[in-house]
């Protein structure tokens, strides 16, 4: 039963994906973003990790798709000109993909995943207290980092929407 | 699980639904006659069932309140000629409704409306599903309804309805942060140092037998109710729909069925909304400000705060709190005038977050001083 639920939200996740990138209308494409999302969230449920899952709608399924789609809608991308093919961001394509599919290669070829049985593995996620805990513990660095990242987003937001210095407050609406 | 499990499962939440549903369809009578009283009229009268309407005394009064009106109503929504028309995006004009009202429903299953005390004194929700990560999830659904609007409104493919859904995500996105930040004092209170984490809202009526919260953080409350205000899309801040400006809003192009749909699934948000406000502020089923109904039962002398009995009290007791809510709603819709656009986000990111910011710090000091003590 899990198997099949598993293979289900797999499908949905890459699927859902795939259809993203193909999609020709950017209104079905962050549509299929949520489906994508929704199943990875399902997918987290799957794991037990029930604060994951529900913090993946909430923000991405629930806010970030919403700006998307915003975004998409005011600025009205339908017959837009398609650009011609340009061989460095293909060779650029061609190379992550590339190392993902070492990064992948390389996570079945260790022993990672053999070693550990998995009902000896704890669920940091399925708990709140101990979500937290390892996040403010453990992970600590790694949280501080995004954080630092977001706030460095932040920043290049501002700096870029107010323009070049001068005369930056007119479109404000 | 087996299947007669499953179907009792199924029941109960089918149960619930049609409760939620019939709540909605006297919400919109409340709402006609209550808008009436406000401005000095009578509002529905006229709807009459053939049989029940002839009883004498009783008949006419019902009549009169105008009882039977959600009936006729919704059979109209029913039965009304429901033309697409030809200019939409057929898909997305279909998915729009739909996806309004499945978020609502859904987000039913986690809101506790009474509890169960059984012979040996324990204590169970009554409830659909008693998870962990509850308001978050209630959150996270809730906020998927967003996207019946604007697609609701892009798919019309004409200027008014479009503007509407443009409003819909920007006032949601602006609302949801300072929503979530006004309930966090509230967990950090349930959650006290040395409990087992949780995010049930069970939990937290469990923690209001004694004083409410609405009582002690009061301005916790008055945030989460206008960014409830926001996020239902009820006046002041019906941006989506605001008639005098958008025709429609995001629903101009629909009727008959479809509009009945984005209709319930309004209604849904509120009551779940209503819902939840008495949960977290309003003490639950709690009858009074540190008053169980168990000390009730005291004074009587007698023990029915147990067992059957006092699982429908708690639930009417939730549903009476629930229904005044609803009424403050209505009662704001019909004497606030609707803010101007622009103030919705000025209102919304210059004063309500800021304000949301301060009252979780102030909180969080306070109870790290109370709990450490």
């Amino acid at each position: 039963m899990i198997d099949f639920f598993f293979y289900l939200f797999a499908f949905l996740t890459l699927g859902g994906a795939l259809l993203v990138v193909v999609s020709r209308n950017a209104v079905n494409a962050a549509m299929f973003l949520i489906v994508s999302f929704l199943g990875m969230a399902a997918s987290f449920v799957l794991l037990e990790a029930y604060f994951l899952a529900v913090l993946q709608v909430l923000v991405y399924a629930g806010a970030v798709v919403v700006l998307f789609l915003f975004i998409i809608m005011l600025l009205d991308t339908q017959g837009g000109e398609r650009k011609a093919f340009k061989m460095l961001p293909g060779v650029a394509a061609g190379f992550a993909f590339v190392l993902l599919i070492m990064g992948v290669l390389s996570i079945f070829g260790s022993d990672a995943l053999t070693d550990a049985d998995s009902a000896s593995v704890v669920a940091t996620g399925s708990s709140l207290k101990a979500f937290g805990y390892q996040l403010f513990t453990t992970y600590l660095l790694p949280l501080q980092m995004t954080g630092f990242l977001l706030l460095v987003a932040m920043i290049g937001v501002i700096v870029l929407s107010k323009g070049s210095g001068k005369g930056g407050k007119e479109d404000e609406s | 699980m087996d299947i007669t499990a499953l179907l009792i499962v199924l029941a109960k939440a089918l149960a619930v639904v049609a409760v939620l549903m019939g709540f909605c369809s006297y919400a919109v009578l409340a709402e006609r006659k209550v808008a009436s009283w406000i401005q000095g009229r009578i509002g529905p009268n006229r709807t009459s069932l053939p049989v029940i309407s002839a009883i004498p005394l009783i008949g006419p009064f019902l009549t009169r309140l105008g009882i039977f009106q959600p009936v006729a109503d919704g059979l109209k929504f029913l039965f009304k000629e429901d033309p697409v028309p030809g200019h939409v995006h057929k898909t997305y004009y279909f998915l729009g409704p739909i996806l309004a009202l499945v978020p609502a429903l859904v987000t039913v299953t986690v809101v506790p409306f009474g509890r169960y005390i059984d012979a040996e004194g324990v204590v169970s929700p009554l409830m659909l599903a008693n998870i962990d990560v509850g308001i978050l999830f209630l959150f996270a659904v809730s906020s998927l309804g967003v996207y019946g609007i604007i697609l609701g409104g892009w798919s019309a493919n004409s200027k008014y309805p479009f503007l509407g859904g443009i409003r819909a995500s920007a006032q949601l996105i602006s609302y949801e942060l300072t929503m979530g930040l006004s309930i966090l004092p509230i967990f950090l209170w349930v959650n006290a140092p040395g409990t087992e984490g949780t995010m049930s809202l069970f939990r937290v009526v469990e923690m209001q037998s004694g004083a409410w919260f609405v009582l002690w953080q009061p301005l916790s409350a008055f945030i989460f109710l206008i960014a409830l205000f926001a996020e239902t899309n009820r006046l002041p801040f019906d941006m989506p729909e605001s008639e005098t400006d958008l025709v429609g809003g995001y629903h101009t192009e629909y009727g008959g069925f479809k509009f009945g749909l984005y209709f319930v699934a309004e209604y849904g948000h509120m009551i779940i909304g209503s819902g939840v406000v008495t949960l977290l502020f309003l003490g639950g089923w709690n009858p009074l400000p540190w008053v169980t109904l168990a000390d009730v039962a005291g004074w009587f002398g007698a023990d029915f705060h147990i067992g059957i009995t006092g699982a429908v009290l708690s639930v009417l007791i939730f549903l009476g709190k629930l229904c005044a809510l609803v009424f403050l709603f209505i009662w704001v819709r019909w004497t606030v005038p609707r803010f101007r656009y622009d103030q919705v986000m000025r209102i919304g990111w210059k004063v309500m977050l800021p304000l949301s910011i301060a009252n979780l710090i102030f909180y969080a000091v306070l109870i790290a001083y109370l709990d450490t003590r």
